[in-house]
């Protein structure tokens, strides 16, 4: 039992750092249509600036901050640079655009930075653990999903009683229908943008403090696992995003133990596998994933 | 107020709308009428700024706002009210009407929220229900009073009546004569031509792309030719 709530609570802590990179992507998908593969090189990006900073010295007050900004920035610069000039374009040339950005943002890091690991500090508290009761908890789990709680908490209430949000569910219903009561579609899309890399800077730190490294294709699995999380939930779905990720975060968990039980902790590399079966057996029980939005089809 | 001139829009190589040109002055409620597939909804889509006409020009107020994003035009004073409604279904009733304020100061915001219950009671009834559930009737109304919310000069309707029962027909057609009394010009497609003209200034008649006729609507009421030929009857 104990051993159980403890899992629970690791595999929380994971997953609801996946659910803060899948609602980014629901939420891109959602407003333009496009599985956006690019999103996981926000983490990249924050990573070398974490490093850059850390190892002159600069505070984890300031880092965190800036790693956010860098986030948001980027993913409002590529959204104008890449994403403007083909909306509307089929949904598959959209996806193209995003994989290219991806290999692109690949190349460049190992280019002009070197494909090597930066390592830098983590912050001293970041495995430190407490206990409370039988249980053995992470801070590291605790904070994690604490400021989850919290950004979510923030996202939801800006969807929902803001201009800003009421615009990008409606656009995500019907832009056209959006534009015509006056929603600039620039703004919206820059705006969901914006929030995305939010959410993705937030991820970044988080996972940046218990990881203290920085290399080329760093985006690359973080971006995976949001993605399924999304699919889980239902394309589009921010509910659905949330639920795909603490899920996702939670089976990993427990497969990861069974796995280790049963096969030895030699077998790590059949969890991910495992994880997917589980995955691909959900999607022929329910093609449309956890939380159905039949809107997001529309169009 | 508007003036349309020689409009073309295609599809890919279809031309839907065949130099069209129309004029509506300030005050007038005129309508358009036509058979399905007659270039209608495309018409007045290219006014409002969803599609971009391949040809010709569209004349707002002295402005030639040919190709303006719709955002811009709502801005300007042209609204309009899209064909199937497409209200915002997820959203509550309320939510659709503060989003169709965007263009609006707070203060007005505000006030119109607070004003448009007083016109439209049944939406008061529903304002925190998700949109999708509300009736045909509710639905069309709520999507009037959407684009009120903008409190436009001129208002596109593009076929207000489809789909609702006889008597909600009614009621749509009270709004209209309500809205042109408050002093709002009104262009409407509708497929109900006879009735249409019964509270239309004037009328163009819309045929395969092209305008086949116009004039004052009681002139082309009497005209029982376009009827057969281009309107298919027309329900009184």
């Amino acid at each position: 039992m104990t051993s159980f709530v403890q899992n629970l609570i690791d595999g929380l802590g994971n997953g609801s750092t996946y659910a803060l990179m899948a609602v980014g992507v629901s939420l891109i998908f959602g407003v333009m249509h496009l599985v956006n593969f690019a999103h996981g090189e926000l983490l990249t990006v924050a990573a070398y600036m974490t490093y850059f900073l850390q190892s002159r010295g600069v505070s984890w007050w300031i880092i965190v901050p800036v790693a956010i900004a860098t986030a948001m920035v980027t993913s409002m610069g590529v959204e104008a640079v890449a994403f403007r000039r083909i909306r509307g374009a089929n949904p598959f040339t959209l996806l193209l655009t995003s994989f290219a950005l991806e290999i692109l943002s690949h190349a460049c890091w190992k280019l002009f930075v070197g494909s090597e690991r930066k390592q830098f500090d983590k912050p001293g508290w970041s495995f430190n653990t407490f206990e409370l009761g039988p249980f053995l908890f992470e801070v590291w789990d605790v904070a994690a999903i604490v400021t989850t709680i919290v950004c979510l908490a923030a996202t939801a209430w800006i969807l929902r009683n803001t201009l800003f949000g009421l615009a990008i569910r409606a656009s995500a219903e019907d832009f056209d229908a959006a534009r015509l009561m006056g929603v600039k579609a620039n703004r919206v899309i820059s705006g969901a943008f914006a929030l995305a890399g939010v959410l993705a800077g937030i991820f970044a730190a988080l996972s940046l403090m218990r990881t203290g490294l920085a290399e080329p294709r760093m985006g690359a699995n973080p971006l995976l696992k949001a993605v399924l999380a999304a699919i889980i939930g239902g394309l589009g779905s921010l509910q659905g995003a949330v639920v795909g990720g603490l899920a996702l975060g939670v089976a990993e968990v427990f497969v990861r133990g069974y796995v280790g039980d049963w096969f030895g902790s030699q077998a790590a590399g059949l969890t991910d596998g495992l994880v997917f079966a589980l995955i691909a057996l959900l999607f022929v029980v329910r093609p449309q994933g956890l939380f159905n939005v039949a809107t997001a089809e529309r169009v | 107020m508007l003036a349309v001139e020689q409009l073309t829009t295609r599809y890919g190589s279809l031309t839907a709308l065949h130099q069209a040109t129309l004029r509506v002055d300030e005050g007038e409620l005129i309508t358009l009428v036509g058979p399905n597939g007659a270039g209608k909804t495309t018409l007045l889509t290219s006014i409002a700024g969803l599609l971009r006409p391949a040809e010709g020009r569209v004349v707002f107020e002295g402005r030639d706002v040919t190709g303006w994003d719709p955002a811009r035009l709502v801005r300007a004073g042209l609204a309009l009210v899209p064909e199937r409604r497409r209200i915002f279904k997820d959203l509550t009733v309320a939510e659709n009407l503060k989003l169709a304020g965007v263009t609006a100061s707070a203060a007005d915001r505000r006030d119109r929220l607070a004003r448009l219950p007083e016109v439209f009671p049944i939406l008061r009834d529903r304002w925190t229900t998700a949109a999708g559930f509300l009736s045909g009737g509710e639905a069309q109304q709520l999507a009037v009073a959407r684009a009120l919310m903008s409190d436009p000069r001129l208002l596109l309707l593009d076929e207000p009546c489809l789909g609702l029962a006889p008597t909600m027909v009614d009621v749509v057609f009270d709004l209209l004569a309500d809205l042109r009394r408050e002093g709002r010009t009104i262009l409407v497609v509708e497929q109900q031509a006879r009735r249409a003209l019964s509270i239309a200034d004037r009328a163009y008649v819309l045929r395969t792309g092209r305008i086949v006729a116009e004039g004052p609507a009681a002139e082309l009421a009497q005209r029982s030719d376009l009827f057969e030929a281009y309107v298919g009857g027309g329900q009184s």
